[in-house]
Order: structure tokens, then sequence, then C-alpha cells
């Protein structure tokens, strides 16, 4: 009686839920997967089982290979999402070490200021932003891209890393400085490599952001062989009014995979990320 | 000469040494160490996020066609936006997408949260599944939506028709009103995870002993839930919905994606109505206008959550 009692409860408090959130949250995956993974004339084949797959075949993997430039766009985005989130530690860092660590007239203000930066969205300034990327002669360059993401991605990182640096005792950095460290040295040999999780966390996070990163780039790169996986499927594979579905389907795979293989590996310090900051989404 | 030489060598070593000393004790002062460090990110954003603001301000005032020069026109951008109807639809389609947006998301992720405390097998490995969603590029899973929206093809369609349901599946991104419900469960589907799984983090912070202590008292599931959890989940839960709304409201690349705006504007946003304005139709005040309209709009809704909040 009781163990039935439990039974019960287990499967409508537990598993049933627990299903119909993974079919919710992952059948657009499996979709991908199957319209990528067979032949147009099955796909298209209106007494096929849409989500089962009779012929398997590549084609629509090698037609994204052959006849797209989807193999840069993935070396495009890796390159940019990389140099951006390095850019972006780095001035994190010096944004956020000061402001978590030192006392100095303006720093509350500052602090205000980072917080409220954090929220300005790009669709606020992506006009003027045009604008000056244009003057300033990048437009079409990656460079173009790698200089404005940083500024989407700098707040975010210094909200983050202020977190972190405040965890870490006074007392140590006092002590290195009676020892005879400069606070340079204070910083860079004891305190930040005691924050070698948060530098993970805002990393792995400002990674995931650059690779989403959609209006800049549609605003900025316009060559095919400069563009990164997301303009470059929604520019190109979407051809006028006819949608190669097998081939975008593949692209939307390939194009994931790269971001899903770096967040499985950190998967902790993203949800440390994730919670700590609470972050655009 | 030699001896003269030899005497004042130490003493002039001594000289840049004090100067050294001294400018070590500067750089060592808080204020100097600070500010030095400060600078160059300081820079960074002043130029790359403070000019642009600034910029877009000013760009708002003036008649500024692409690769022509600007003329003041005054508040003229923003009666021209006051007088026109497809703005107004952009503002409501806004509000509209942003509110159910975020109430599906926080229900949705609010029983996640619940459903994930509990103890069982492959707990971590559940996590990172269901997190996927949020990971991918929104752009990406986007086009997989348009095709399981398709309404010949896709998945819905299809699975509507195998079981019955309907001769002729809807027109899912055809139809104005399924449109906007589209866009909305697309929106859903990508932010829930984050909903749930930062509301799991706060869950995990609640010790146990209060739910021991409330369960002797006599609460049942309800009165635990209603009288411990929630109250104490409360800051978790204002700082998760503040953040989705604010990114929710000024979304741009999934309707870009999935509607383009369409049917006839139905799903139009306040950020692609603006970039529709300052890009495709080139008009660069206008659409700056557009986009700075947001603010206030935002404003006021921030505004009416602290208020609503700092009553309770």
């Amino acid at each position: 009686m009781v163990g039935e009692l439990t039974w019960s409860r287990r499967f409508f408090g537990l598993w049933l839920p627990l299903t119909v959130l993974f079919v919710f949250a992952l059948f657009p995956f499996a979709w991908m997967a199957a319209t990528s993974l067979k032949g147009n004339a099955e796909l298209y084949d209106p007494t096929a089982n849409p989500l089962w797959i009779r012929h398997p075949s590549l084609d629509h993997y090698i037609g994204l290979f052959k006849e797209s430039n989807f193999v840069i766009w993935i070396g495009n985005t890796m390159l940019v999402a990389t140099v951006s989130t390095i850019i972006s530690l780095l001035l994190g860092v010096m944004l956020a070490y000061p402001l978590a660590r030192m006392r100095f007239p303006a720093a509350g203000l500052l602090a205000i200021t980072v917080a409220v930066t954090y929220l300005v969205p790009q669709t606020l300034l992506f006009v003027p932003m045009a604008d000056l990327i244009n003057r300033m002669k990048l437009g079409d360059t990656l460079s173009a891209v790698m200089l404005t993401y940083p500024t989407l991605l700098v707040p975010f990182c210094a909200w983050l890393l202020i977190g972190y640096f405040k965890t870490v005792p006074k007392e140590l950095e006092e002590a290195a400085l009676i020892d005879g460290a400069s606070r340079w040295r204070a910083m860079t040999r004891v305190i930040l490599p005691l924050c070698t999780p948060g530098f993970l966390s805002a990393g792995i996070f400002a990674f995931t952001l650059a690779q989403n990163e959609f209006l800049y780039a549609l605003l900025f790169l316009n060559t095919s062989t400069i563009r990164t996986v997301p303009v470059g499927v929604t520019g190109e594979l979407i051809r006028g009014d006819a949608f190669y579905w097998g081939q975008l389907m593949a692209a939307a795979l390939l194009g994931s995979l790269p971001v899903v293989l770096i967040y499985s590996f950190f998967v902790k310090y993203y949800v440390a990320g994730l919670t700590a900051g609470s972050v655009k989404g | 000469m030699s001896r003269v030489a030899e005497a004042t060598r130490p003493a002039a070593r001594a000289v840049p040494s004090a100067r050294a000393f001294r400018l070590r004790e500067w750089l060592e002062r808080e204020a100097v160490f600070s500010w030095l460090m400060l600078a160059p990110p300081l820079l960074f954003l002043l130029l790359f996020l403070g000019y642009p603001f600034c910029y877009g301000v000013y760009l708002s005032f003036v008649r500024r066609p692409v690769a022509q020069p600007a003329t003041f026109i005054g508040l003229n951008n923003f009666l021209n936006l006051y007088n026109d109807a497809i703005f107004w639809q952009a503002v409501w389609n806004t509000f509209r997408f942003t509110a159910a947006a975020t109430v599906l998301k926080l229900a949705g992720g609010l029983g996640m949260a619940l459903v994930m405390h509990q103890n069982f097998r492959l707990k971590g490995m559940t996590r990172a599944l269901l997190l996927l969603p949020f990971i991918v590029p929104t752009v990406l899973s986007t086009v997989a939506w348009q095709w399981i929206f398709d309404p010949g093809m896709g998945l819905f369609n299809r699975l509507l028709m195998f079981l019955d349901l309907v001769k002729q599946g809807p027109s899912w991104l055809g139809n104005p009103t399924l449109a906007m419900v589209s866009v909305i469960l697309v929106n859903t589907w990508r932010g829930l995870p984050f909903f749930g799984i930062t509301i799991l983090a706060g869950l995990q912070t609640i010790p146990d002993e209060l739910m021991e202590s409330a369960t002797i008292d006599g609460a049942g599931w309800w009165g635990r839930f209603r009288y411990v959890t929630l109250p104490l989940l409360m800051p978790v839960i204002f700082i998760v919905t503040t953040f989705s709304i604010i990114f929710t409201f000024f979304d741009f690349q999934l309707v870009y994606v999935l509607t383009g705006g369409g049917p006839a504007n139905a799903t139009h946003l306040m950020a692609t109505y603006a970039y529709s304005v300052g890009m495709s139709s080139g008009q660069m005040g206008m659409g700056s206008a557009a986009a700075l309209a947001m603010v206030p709009v935002l404003g006021v809704v921030l505004l009416a959550m602290s208020s609503y909040v700092r009553r309770r």
C-alpha cells in the first residue's frame, strides 16, 4: 500500500513531468537530425513518418560543405568568439578588480554604471553603431564584430567577476603587501589565481553569447567569406522563397555543435555563471 | 677628476631610484592603482557604448538618409512615429509578446525547478540536457522552428494530419494570431530553462530545516510551498523576471528570422520595426528615434515592477 503510494507519487511528481519537459525541450533537435539525414524524396513524401528515417543519407551534409561557405563560417565564428571573449575577459578583470577590492572615490557610482550598461540592449545602439563602424572604415571586416561584441560582453564579465573577487578575503592581499609585494603582484600572483572558476564561468558564458550574436553580424558582415554561422545560414542557405530544409537543418545542427561541445565540458561553470549573474536571455 | 666622478656616481644613482621609489609609492596608492586599471576598459566602453548612445540620441533629432548629410528637424521623427499606425502596432505587439512569454517562462520554469528539486539518478545530465535550448544559437534553433511550423511538410501539421485532427493544417506563420502565438512559443521554449535552472539554484539555498519544521507544524505540500518556498524564492524570481523582461522586450533575432515582422506587421516588435525603418528603409534618424522610444516604455515597466516589490 505504502509502496504503491510512493510509486504513484514518484510517477506523477517526477517521471511524468520530467518526460514532458524532455520532449518539449529536445524534440526540435530530433526534428533537425531526422530532417538532415533524409534524402529529398523521403523528406517531402507526405506519407512517410516525419520522425523516422528509412533511408539515411548524408547528401545534405555533403551539399552543405560543397555548395556553401559553411566551413569558413564556422572558422569565422570560432575566431570572432575567441578573440572577443579574450578581450572581454581582460577588460572585465581590469574593471572588476578595483570595483570589488579597492576603496576610492566614485567606486559605488561606477559599479552602478557597469550594472546599467550591462542592461543596455544592443537593439538600442545598432543604428549609431552601424554609422560609427562605417566611419571607422571597418564595415565588412571581422574586426568590426570583434570590437563591438565586447561592448555586450565586458559589462557582463565585470558584473560576474566582481562577485568572485569579493569572495577572496582581504587579509590575503594585505599579507602579500606586508611581505613586500606590489599591488600588481598581489593581484596577479595571489588574488587572480584563486578566481579561476570565475574566469571559466565568465569565459564560457561570453563565448556562448558571442557565438549567438546576430544583429551586429547581420549589420557588419556582408561578404560571404567573412560571415559567421548565424548570418551565413539565414542569409545564404535560405535562397529566396525556396527553402532547402535538409541543408538548413544540417547547418543548424553542425553550427550548434561547437558551442554544445564546449558547454558539455564546462556545464558546472556555465550554470554557475548563469545563476550568479542572472544573464541575458 | 676620476675621484670626483666616483664620488658623484652613487649619488647620481640614488636620485632616479628615489624617484622610482616615489613613483612606486604613488602607484601603490589605492585610488591611483584603481584608476590606472579602470582607464582602458572605461575608455573602451565610452567609445563603443557611450558615444553610440549619445550619437543615437543626436540622430533621432535629424533627418539623415544613408550617405547624405544630416539636417536638424527637431522632434519631427518622434511626431512621425506618433502618427504611424505600424509603430503603435509594434508597441502593442511588444507588450503582448513580453507579457505572455514572461508569464509562460516563469510558470514553466518554476514547475521545472520544483520537479528538478528531487533526488533522482543522472540529475546533472538531465539539467545539462534541459538547458540545451538556451545554449544553442538562437538563429539556428529558430530556423528549425520555422521548419516545424511549415504549413505543408512541417512537423506540427503532419502530426495534426496524422492524428486526423484536421484535414488541412493551419498556416502557423501566415495567420496573424497564430504567428504571434508561434513567436511566443519559440521564445518560451528558449527561455524556460533559464528560469528553471536559476530558480532551482534558489531552491537549493533554502535550508531543509525550514521545510522540516513546517512539516512538523502541520503544513502540507501546498502550505510549505505557499508559506516557506515561495516567499524565500521571491528575490531570485524577481531578478530572473526583471532580466527576462528586459531581454524579451528588446528581442530581435527570433522575430527577424521566424516571421520578419509579418504577416502584415502582426508580429513586428519595436526592435524589428526600428531595424526595418533604420536599415532596410535607410532612414537612420527615424530608426534611432524608434529604438530610443523603447527606453521610456521599458522604464515604466521596470518602475512598476520595483514599486510593486517595494510595497511587499
